[in-house]
């Protein structure tokens, strides 16, 4: 009877307890961020979405190398000594490489920030960006490449162009020197 | 003999006033269940330290509408093997039976929709309407899990309804009377007078009034067990019973046994106000107390009721099946019993 009346107290006194801490609970601040209209402060070092300075990019390759899943593609084009608007880098020193094509897949990145730890000129960085969603997956390939496809032909048929003109100025050359030979002989 | 009904008075006795009378507390009923559903989502998300719906109109205070439109809109699914006469009069059943409770609410001093002097014995008798209705749909809905879950509901139903009369019981022999208008004319004055502090009466009372506490405990639990509301909601474990009876309804059946329990959920709310908090009488005697003061009272103490029966819900896990029987026959049948056998023995003596 004792243990009887003792569990019942207990039950009792159990849920007045437990009513007392939802009741706490019930005026307590709410923790709720209502998401679109406040945000969470994200670190200025968070690793979200990736952005590419292409002024600053020289186009060595790097980070399409370092890839874990290969979802940076470069393509390059050599500048024409002689071209007439020759590029200069972010810093000033003029530009040896046309960075025709910098696609960054983010579909497939995993954030992982070794790009970013290799690249020498630290054109590509994180940012703290992470609402890019698509509703295609070829919406989440960036292109960061300024350079238009017209551009990037007319590029391509300069350097061309020039090598070809190299070409035949390196054949004149072995002309020059094989006819000079005979003449030697 | 008093006109309980001010309807019956301005209107006179005829149909009309009757229609009153019944649509009154419909219209009541459905702001109420959009309330109490706003409640239920706001109270449960403050406690567990959320927000709760914050986007459908200022704080979100039209929920219970969208959900409304959205449980209208939804496509009525009767199951293949289902029994459909019994599947589709269920939900009807329950909430006629939980409505039909109202009609001895008396909301006010001059409105009680139907003056009955055996009103809380009519209000017990159509509470058990619900049992009917919770294992015509378990039955007819082909599934097991409905089924477990009406068999579960039916025998925590029969339980706890013991429990509840005794104290009904013990209620009608302090105020002598099972009708609702006179136990809550009998606790007017200050607010000692509620049977909660022992009724009206001279220091004496102070005998009985541990036990009038501890009966107004017993009918709370015991009422949460037959609005199958959790700690008890063991009929509609949604871990091991999917949702129970109503598993298979969809749309405005479901919206249906929804709204009969927000209605139970009144129900015993009112009557535990009426029986133990005073009912329309207003805690400070003459101050503050008529007709629209009466209603207040009456709707501020029977929301408080249900504000304890939510906030019980967030706080309290459920509890097993060989619990809830043990809790219902082992204590609060006991402890009613002695109660009810204190309150006699003073009754006899004073």
């Amino acid at each position: 009877m004792g243990e009887y009346l003792k569990n019942v107290w207990t039950w009792f006194y159990t849920i007045v307890v437990g009513m007392k801490i939802t009741l706490r609970h019930l005026f307590a601040p709410k923790v709720t961020i209502q998401y679109p209209d406040e945000r969470y402060p994200i670190p200025s070092n968070a690793r979200n979405r990736l952005q590419l300075d292409p002024d600053a990019c020289n186009g060595c390759l790097q980070c399409s190398r370092i890839c874990p899943v290969q979802c940076i593609t470069v393509e390059t084009l050599k500048v024409v000594p002689n071209d007439p608007e020759q590029p200069k880098m972010g810093d000033g020193t003029p530009r040896k490489i046309w960075v025709t094509r910098y696609d960054i897949d983010f579909a497939k990145c995993c954030f992982c920030g070794l790009c970013t730890t290799v690249c020498p000129t630290e054109a590509i960085k994180h940012t703290t960006d992470f609402e890019y969603s698509s509703y295609t997956r070829d919406g989440l390939i960036y292109h960061f490449s300024p350079m238009t496809p017209e551009k990037v032909e007319q590029k391509k048929k300069l350097l061309a162009e020039w090598n070809e003109k190299q070409k035949a100025a390196k054949e004149a050359a072995a002309k020059n020197v094989a006819s000079s030979e005979n003449k030697e002989s | 003999m008093e006109v309980f009904n001010i309807f019956d008075k301005l209107l006179g006795e005829n149909i009309l006033s009757a229609l009153v009378s019944v649509i009154l507390p419909l219209i009541f009923l459905i702001i109420y269940a959009l309330i109490a559903i706003l409640g239920e989502l706001k109270i449960s998300a403050w406690i567990q330290e959320r927000l709760g719906p914050m986007r459908t109109g200022p704080y979100g205070i039209l929920q219970p509408l969208a959900e409304v439109v959205k449980l209208i809109q939804k496509e009525d699914i009767v199951p293949a093997g289902a029994n459909k006469l019994l599947f589709n009069l269920a939900p009807y059943i329950i909430f006629a039976g939980s409505f039909a409770g109202f009609a001895v609410i008396p909301f006010t001093a001059a409105f009680v929709p139907a003056e009955i002097n055996i009103g809380l014995f009519y209000v017990f008798a159509v509470g058990a309407f619900a049992v009917i209705g919770i294992v015509m749909g378990g039955w007819a809905s082909n599934n097991k899990y409905s089924l477990l879950g009406a068999m579960r509901s039916a025998s925590q139903m029969i339980s706890y309804e013991i429990p509840g009369a005794l104290v009904i019981l013990s209620a009608a022999v302090l105020a002598n009377s099972l009708d609702m208008q006179k136990i809550t004319a009998l606790q007017s004055g200050p607010f000692w007078n509620w049977f909660l502090f022992g009724g009206p009466g001279d220091w004496s009372k102070i005998w009985i009034l541990p036990f009038t506490v501890l009966l107004s405990l017993i009918y709370m639990v015991s009422s949460l067990a037959e609005t199958n509301r959790t700690p008890f909601d063991i009929p509609e474990g949604e871990s091991e019973l999917v949702a129970g009876y109503h598993t298979e309804y969809s749309g405005m059946k479901f919206a249906m046994f929804f709204f009969a329990e927000y209605s139970n959920m009144f129900i015993i709310a009112s009557i535990l106000a009426v029986v133990f908090l005073g009912g329309w009488n207003s805690p400070f005697g003459s101050f503050m107390s008529g007709f629209w003061w009466g209603i207040f009272w009456f709707i501020i103490k029977a929301m408080f009721i249900v504000f304890i029966q939510i906030w019980l819900r967030w706080t309290l896990p459920r509890v097993r099946v060989d619990q809830l029987m043990y809790l219902g026959w082992k204590v609060l049948l006991p402890f009613s019993l002695v109660c009810f056998i204190f309150i006699s023995l003073y009754r006899i003596v004073y």
